[in-house]
C-alpha cells in the first residue's frame, strides 16, 4: 500500500497520460511548402512503384467499399505502381492536404484548383504524354479550372450536379424547387440538411438568382456585397430549420437512412449507396438548376513519383476507369468512350455541352468579378468564409 | 583468514566502470536523465505554444493562402470585437461547464462508494469498470452516442412508452457525449482524494452525533474539495477544446473547437485560427489562477 499522497499523484499521473493522449490524438500538424510550379514534364521514365492519391470519396475504389467496384487493382497490376489513398469531404480540406506535399495527384474541383495553381502546389502537366486525353470532351478541355495562360494543368475526370435528396415517405411527390430547403424550409423543421463549406453559398444565390430577379445576380459566383447578403440572410433564414450540416457523405448518408434528415443537397454517390441498402430516398434536380463540379486530376509539384502520376493520370481518363468511376460516383464521365462501360450516360447528360452549361460548376470567388462585371468588386472565398462562420452562428 | 574474504572484489566491466563515472560526475547523470524530456517539454510543447501565440499576430494571402509574417492586431481585435466569437465562447463556456457540473454529480457518490463502503475486491472491479472505457477509442464512443441519440435510436425507441423523446442532435446531446467521455477523468481523482479522508475521522463525526449529511458536509466534503477541483480541470479544460464530440452529435451547433477547425481546414487561416485558440487558453488560465487558491494544485 502506498502513502496516499504517492497514490493520489500515481492516479493523477495516469490520468493526466490519459487526458493527454486523448487531447493529442485529436491534433494533427501539417506543413506548408511555398514551392513553385515548375515546369510540365518532357518526356517520362520508369514508373516508381508507389503513388499517393488524394480523391473525392468514390474516386478511388479498391474492393473494399464494394466488391465489386474496383479500378484500383488493375491500375497497380498494369503499372507497378502501388496506390495509397486519402480522401477528403470539402475543398479547402483538399487544398490544405495538398500543402503537407504528401499527395502525388488530386482531383480537384473548379474552388480548389485555381488555388492550387495559384500556391504553386501543383505542375502544368504536358498532354501529350497522356495518349487517353486525346479522346476527353473538348468543353471540358482548357476551360478556366484547369488551365492558366494556354497551360494545361490536369486531365479532367467527369462532372456532375449537386442534387437534392429527399426521403420518399415524406415527399410523395418529387420536389421541383430548391424552395424545400430555403423558403419553405420550415416545413421541416430540424430536418434539413445543408453542405458543410461556404461554397454552398453559391446554392443560395443560385436560388436567388432565379426567385429575386431584382439582385441582378448572374452567376452565383460573382457576388458583390449586397448580393452576398442578401445570400446569407436566406441561409440564416434556413438555420433553423437545419438538422446538421454535412461534409462528410457517408455521415449524410446515415441521418438519411435513420431519419434525422429528409430533405437537403448531396451527390449522386450517397444516393447510390445508401438506396442500395434499402433507404427510402431519392433525388432529383429541381427547376433552378444546381450547382456542381467539374473535377480535374492534377499533379503536386513537389511528388516524388512523377512517372506513376502521368500513368494514373492516363489511367483514369481511359474508357473502362473513367466509366467505372464516374458510373459510380453518378457524374458524366470526361470521354465519350467511358460510355462504352455503362449504362446511364444518358441521366447524366454526358457529352450534351448545352446541358453541362446549366451547371454552375463550382468556382474560387475572387475580388475581380468571375462574372465580367468591372464596375464593382466581388466577394473573395475569405470573405464567404467568415459570412458562412456567421451563418453557422 | 580466508572465510572473511569470502565477497569477491568486482569484476571490472564496461557497464560497471561507466555506472562508476556517472557516480562521480553528477551533471552528466542529470543531463542523461534529462534531456529527452527537455527536449518535449521544450520544443514540443512550449516552442509549440509560442509559434501559436505569434501566428496569432500575422496575417493570410487570401488567395494564394501563404501566411505573411507582418505583424497585425487584426486577427486578435477581430476574435475580440466580433458577435460572432461571443456567443462562440458563451455557448462553449456554457457546456463546458454544464458537462463539469454533471460529471461531479455522478462522480462523487461513485468515488465515495469507491473509497469508503465497497469491500477491497468489488472497488477493484469498479475500478476496472471505470477505467474500462478509456480502453475504447474517442470516436467509437462518439459514435456511438450518435447512433443511440439518433431518431431512429435505442434512447427514441425506450423513451417512446413513456411519452418522451430523444434530443436529438444538438447542443444537449454533445454535453451528454461529453459528459460520458470525460466521467473518468473526474471519477479518478476524487476517488483519490476521498480515500486520504482517514475513517477515524468519519467514526468520531459519528460518535460525537453527526448525522450522515452533517458528516459529508463538514468533514468529506471540505477534505475532499481540492481533489473534486482537479476533477474540474480535466472535464472543463477537455470539453472547452472538444470539436470532434460537436461535429459528431452536435447538429448544427459549432464550439470554438470548430472555428479553429475551420479557420484551419476550410478557410485556410491560421492566424485567424491561432487568435480564436488563445481564448480557451485564456480562460483555462484564468480558472487555473482561481483554482491555485484553494490549494488544489498542490494535489496534482
Amino acid at each position: 500500500m502506498f502513502p496516499p499522497t504517492k497514490r493520489l499523484g500515481r492516479v493523477l499521473a495516469v490520468a493526466a497520460v490519459a487526458a493527454s493522449i486523448t487531447a493529442l490524438s485529436a491534433c494533427g500538424t501539417s506543413s506548408g511548402t511555398t514551392d513553385g510550379g515548375g515546369d510540365a514534364a518532357q518526356k517520362l521514365g520508369e514508373n516508381e512503384g508507389a503513388i499517393s492519391i488524394l480523391a473525392w470519396p468514390g474516386y478511388v475504389e479498391d474492393g473494399s467499399n464494394d466488391p465489386n467496384v474496383d479500378w484500383i487493382h488493375p491500375f497497380e497490376k498494369a503499372t507497378g505502381c502501388t496506390v495509397t489513398a486519402k480522401t477528403f469531404g470539402t475543398s479547402d480540406e483538399a487544398f490544405n492536404l495538398m500543402k503537407t506535399g504528401d499527395y502525388d495527384v488530386v482531383s480537384a474541383s473548379g474552388d480548389a484548383s485555381l488555388r492550387l495553381i495559384a500556391s504553386g502546389q501543383v505542375s502544368p502537366v504536358n498532354t501529350d504524354l497522356i495518349p487517353n486525353y486525346a479522346d476527353v470532351y473538348d468543353f471540358l478541355k482548357m476551360q478556366k479550372w484547369n488551365s492558366v495562360d494556354g497551360k494545361s494543368y490536369g486531365v479532367p475526370h467527369g462532372y456532375g450536379a449537386n442534387v437534392l435528396m429527399y426521403n420518399t415517405d415524406v415527399f410523395t411527390t418529387a420536389p421541383t424547387s430548391w424552395d424545400v430547403v430555403f423558403d419553405k424550409a420550415s416545413e421541416h423543421k430540424g430536418k434539413v440538411t445543408a453542405y458543410d463549406s461556404p461554397i454552398y453559398i453559391a446554392d443560395a444565390a443560385l436560388y436567388l438568382m432565379k426567385h429575386q430577379p431584382d439582385l441582378k445576380i448572374t452567376n452565383p459566383y460573382a457576388l458583390d456585397e449586397d448580393q452576398l447578403a442578401a445570400a446569407v440572410d436566406l441561409l440564416k433564414e434556413q438555420r433553423p430549420n437545419i438538422s446538421e450540416y454535412w461534409s462528410d457523405s457517408l455521415k449524410e448518408g446515415q441521418s438519411f437512412q435513420n431519419g434525422d434528415s429528409v430533405v437537403g443537397t448531396t451527390w449522386q454517390v450517397v444516393q447510390n449507396t445508401i438506396g442500395a441498402e434499402g433507404a427510402k430516398t431519392a433525388v432529383t434536380l429541381p427547376e433552378e438548376g444546381a450547382t456542381g463540379w467539374s473535377d480535374t486530376w492534377m499533379i503536386s509539384s513537389t511528388s516524388k513519383h512523377p512517372n506513376c502520376a502521368y500513368a494514373w493520370l492516363n489511367y483514369i481518363i481511359s474508357p473502362e476507369a473513367n466509366g467505372a468511376a464516374t458510373g459510380y460516383f453518378g457524374e458524366a464521365p470526361a470521354a465519350p468512350k467511358a460510355c462504352d462501360f455503362r449504362t446511364d450516360c444518358d441521366d447524366y447528360h454526358a457529352g450534351d455541352a448545352d446541358y453541362a452549361k446549366q451547371i454552375w460548376y463550382w468556382t474560387t470567388p475572387i475580388a475581380e468579378c468571375v462574372d465580367g462585371r468591372t464596375d464593382v468588386k466581388c466577394t473573395d472565398y475569405s470573405q464567404w468564409t467568415q459570412a458562412w462562420q456567421e451563418i453557422k452562428g | 583468514m580466508t572465510s572473511l574474504t569470502a565477497v569477491a572484489r568486482p569484476r571490472r566491466t564496461a557497464a560497471r566502470a561507466g555506472s562508476a563515472f556517472l557516480m562521480r560526475h553528477a551533471w552528466l547523470r542529470l543531463t542523461l536523465l534529462l534531456t529527452a524530456p527537455m527536449f518535449w517539454l521544450g520544443v514540443v510543447y512550449i516552442v509549440a505554444l509560442a509559434l501559436l501565440l505569434v501566428t496569432a499576430f500575422w496575417s493570410v494571402d487570401s488567395f494564394t493562402g501563404e501566411i505573411s509574417t507582418t505583424f497585425t492586431f487584426a486577427n486578435v481585435a477581430q476574435v475580440l470585437t466580433d458577435s460572432l466569437y461571443r456567443a462562440v465562447t458563451l455557448r462553449t463556456l456554457g457546456v463546458a461547464v454544464a458537462v463539469t457540473v454533471i460529471d461531479v454529480l455522478l462522480a462523487l457518490p461513485i468515488a465515495f462508494f469507491m473509497a469508503k463502503v465497497a469491500t477491497p475486491r468489488a472497488r477493484g472491479i469498479l475500478m476496472i469498470m471505470v477505467l474500462m472505457p478509456l480502453w475504447a477509442s474517442y470516436l467509437v464512443k462518439a459514435y456511438a452516442w450518435r447512433s443511440v441519440l439518433s431518431h431512429d435510436g435505442i434512447l427514441q425507441w425506450i423513451l417512446t412508452p413513456f411519452g418522451g423523446h430523444t434530443p436529438g442532435y444538438g447542443l444537449t446531446a454533445t454535453i451528454i457525449t461529453l459528459s460520458y467521455l470525460w466521467l473518468p477523468y473526474v471519477i479518478l481523482p476524487i476517488h483519490a482524494g476521498l480515500e486520504r479522508v482517514p475513517d477515524s475521522l468519519l467514526e468520531a463525526s459519528a460518535d460525537l452525533g453527526g448525522g450522515t449529511w452533517r458528516t459529508i458536509r463538514h468533514i468529506v466534503l471540505p477534505m475532499a474539495v481540492p481533489a473534486i477541483i482537479a476533477g474540474t480541470i480535466f472535464s472543463f479544460s477537455l470539453s472547452l477544446g472538444d470539436y470532434i464530440t460537436v461535429n459528431i452529435v452536435g447538429g448544427a451547433s459549432q464550439m470554438l473547437g470548430n472555428l479553429v477547425y475551420t479557420n484551419v481546414g476550410a478557410a485556410n487561416n491560421l492566424p485567424l485560427a491561432s487568435a480564436i485558440a488563445l481564448i480557451p487558453i485564456v480562460i483555462i488560465f484564468a480558472y487555473l489562477f482561481l483554482v491555485r487558491r484553494t490549494g488544489a494544485l498542490d494535489n496534482l
